[in-house]
């Protein structure tokens, strides 16, 4: 008798094994998932956008001979001592707590090499942070950890941070394991204690509130400082537009491939737009302002490499902010731990419990022995050499551009390769002149 | 001898640039600022045991960050006042409004009149001490420090608060999450007295009760979710 075929077994698009893997552990817990690190779902990015190059129409500069400028100044709006930087990609803020002395040092020591920039985090600001980064941006967040008007003087620039990528309109939570005698002390709270940092500023509500807020951080600072104001990739055009009312000297744009010390993996993955979609909204705001240039844009989420730094500068912004690139470069994530991360149930690539303190990598941890794997100085070189490379890589661009600063790359050096990235970068999909959005079908 | 600065005629970027420019051993130490008319940040970052009294009534942030100074205010003073303060004194003679004395990590900041909502939000530190009486959400995650309340509490006092020490004389309309009453004992009867002296308050320590942690929410347990 012939053999009836059977029907080939068939997993549910839906009900993946990953969305059941994450039933059966919810149910087995009766607790969210909680990680670090920013979105890791598929999102139109920078991957998506191609540059046209130079050829008839444009003239392109000579690589290794003609100058390609990167240098940028933030904060020329009020205050009276802008920074200025080498380079046009900065440290984003990191806090002494979920990351270890060590790599805030790494950090530190990296960024001031390259001639950029590093930021505090939650939790105050260290001494040896202090000593180790020419240039650092003291964040003011709404836990006010560590807060006070010796640093505020101390720092080069101060961030108000109100929401960021991983999290917009959400506070954090350090967890109790990392909450070492030094960390509680910077916070004023008791060891072992979960430490949540809220989510709104506890003296200010709203742009007008922020305004008198500046004023009183630009009283006490002397107007010398640069005032940042740092969002989330919320609702990027009236953000933006709100932050140049309250008076801000820089806006941080923040998207959601942004990463985060810890919160709930529902939260990463489902609230706030892609880096790509919050960038050209921010510079409009800038443009019907009359502020772009004036107000500078620096904007973070998943810059990776010098072609991301291009297309952020060429879509409107002034300069780039990086995270977790800047801790892969630490040695975060790295194969040589592979054991180490097996052991903890992930791998190579996939590690997000930062929030646990157990990093085999020694950078997001208080562990003693662990932090120790991890040598500031050597760490801090290779920061610095991927800073460069990222910065050479982005020059190698603009100068096929035709471009003698990397400021002067723009919109129109660029196509997109899907309409989404085209509707939502603004720059014709590839081969037509068509941009979703604009100009009707 | 008393310096007098009218802010009629004085930006305020020249008044706080005099006051934050005064170091500890100067012979000046009193300052008597006139026509205020509800201007933000005023005395704001001092930072030397000057004494500052501003004739009239303040907007936001009197007395930020304020270090050794005492900063006395003879009206009644807007949002945010002392915010941050680290040392020094604040006496504001009539009321305050909302988050009077936030984040403050130490000194004293005396109120009396009453003060709105949030007075003490996420205090580390600071003794706050109010002759009448308090908004709701007042010490909403409070983490170190005394408040003082002569008259009564609004609503979710205390809300998920962490090791300051809250006494209230009169009413508490609710306590919030994770605030209960404690006992008070001698220890806690000392510190209040102090306080109420060092204020020019009129009450007895023993007609105070305390507030503090029930500490539940410390580490986080799924199963206390529902008290938030």
């Amino acid at each position: 008798m012939e053999k009836t075929p059977n029907t080939v077994p068939r997993q549910s698009w839906t009900f993946s094994n990953e969305v059941n893997a994450e039933i059966r552990r919810a149910a087995a817990t009766g607790i969210y998932d909680i990680r670090g690190g920013g979105a890791k779902r598929r999102v139109p990015h920078f991957d998506d956008l191609l540059f046209l190059g130079a050829s008839m129409s444009r003239y392109p500069l000579e690589g290794y001979r003609e100058k390609c400028e990167t240098s940028v100044k933030l904060g020329t709006r009020f205050a009276k001592k802008p920074i200025e930087l080498k380079i046009p990609i900065t440290i984003a803020g990191m806090s002494f707590g979920a990351l270890s002395g060590p790599a805030k040092e790494a950090l530190g020591r990296g960024a001031t090499l390259a001639g950029t920039s590093t930021t505090t985090g939650d939790g105050g600001m260290t001494p040896e942070e202090r000593g180790h980064s020419e240039m650092l941006v003291y964040q003011y967040l709404p836990s006010r950890y560590g807060m006070n008007p010796d640093d505020l003087r101390r720092a080069d620039a101060i961030e108000i941070v109100v929401g960021q990528g991983a999290k917009p309109g959400g506070g954090g939570m350090l967890l109790g394991q990392k909450i070492t005698e030094r960390v509680a002390g910077m916070r004023d709270l008791p060891v072992g204690i979960d430490q949540r940092s809220a989510c709104r500023h506890p003296d200010w509500t709203g742009p007008d509130d922020l305004e008198i807020k500046i004023l009183e951080l630009r009283e006490i600072t002397g107007w010398e400082k640069p005032i940042y104001l740092k969002i989330g990739g919320a609702r990027p055009y009236y953000d933006t537009a709100l932050a140049v009312k309250a008076g801000a000297d820089v806006v941080v744009l923040d998207g959601m491939q942004g990463g985060t010390a810890a919160t709930q993996d529902v939260f990463i993955e489902h609230v706030g737009q892609p880096t790509l979609a919050c960038i050209r909204p921010a510079v409009k705001a800038l443009q019907d302002l009359g502020m772009h240039r004036e107000v500078q844009l620096v904007v973070s989420g998943g810059i990776r490499n010098g072609a991301d730094v291009a297309k952020a500068l060429a879509l409107g912004a002034d300069a780039v902010s990086i995270g977790t690139a800047a801790l892969v470069a630490l040695g975060d994530n790295d194969p040589r731990w592979e054991e180490e991360y097996q052991k903890l149930g992930t791998t190579t690539g996939a590690y997000d419990d930062w929030h646990e303190g157990r990093d085999p990598a020694g950078i997001t941890t208080q562990d003693p022995e662990l932090a120790a794997r991890l040598d500031p100085v050597k760490a801090g070189q290779r920061l610095r050499n991927y800073l460069s490379v990222m910065t050479l890589e982005c020059q190698t661009i603009a100068r096929a551009c035709g471009k003698s600063h990397v400021h002067n790359l723009e919109p129109e050096d660029l196509c997109a390769l899907t309409i989404e990235a085209s509707a939502m970068a603004g720059v014709p999909l590839a081969g037509t002149n068509w941009i979703p959005g604009q100009g009707g079908f | 001898m008393m310096q007098t600065i009218d802010m009629a005629t004085t930006p305020l970027r020249d008044l706080n640039a005099l006051l934050q420019s005064q170091a500890e051993g100067n012979n000046q130490i009193q300052f008597s600022i006139e026509n205020p008319k509800g201007s933000h940040a005023v005395a704001v970052g001092l930072d030397a045991p000057i004494e500052v009294t501003v004739n009239g009534s303040t907007g936001y942030y009197l007395a930020g960050m304020n270090k050794q100074a005492t900063v006395r205010v003879t009206g009644h003073t807007g949002p945010g006042v002392a915010e941050n303060m680290m040392s020094g004194t604040v006496i504001i003679e009539g009321d305050a409004s909302q988050y009077a004395g936030a984040t403050g990590h130490g000194g004293l900041l005396v109120i009396k009149g009453n003060a709105s909502s949030r007075c003490g939000i996420s205090m580390k530190g600071i003794d706050i001490v109010v002759h009448g009486n308090i908004g709701h959400m007042s010490a909403f995650m409070a983490q170190k420090g005394n408040l003082v309340v002569l008259g009564d509490a609004g609503d979710a006092l205390g809300d998920s608060l962490y090791e300051a020490r809250l006494f209230v004389r009169g009413s508490v309309k609710s306590l919030g999450a994770d605030c209960i009453e404690k006992e008070m004992r001698p220890e806690h009867i000392e510190i209040l007295k102090d306080l109420l002296e060092r204020s020019g308050a009129d009450a007895s320590p023993e007609q105070f009760k305390r507030y503090g942690s029930a500490r539940k929410l410390y580490n986080f347990n799924i199963d206390h979710a529902g008290e938030y």
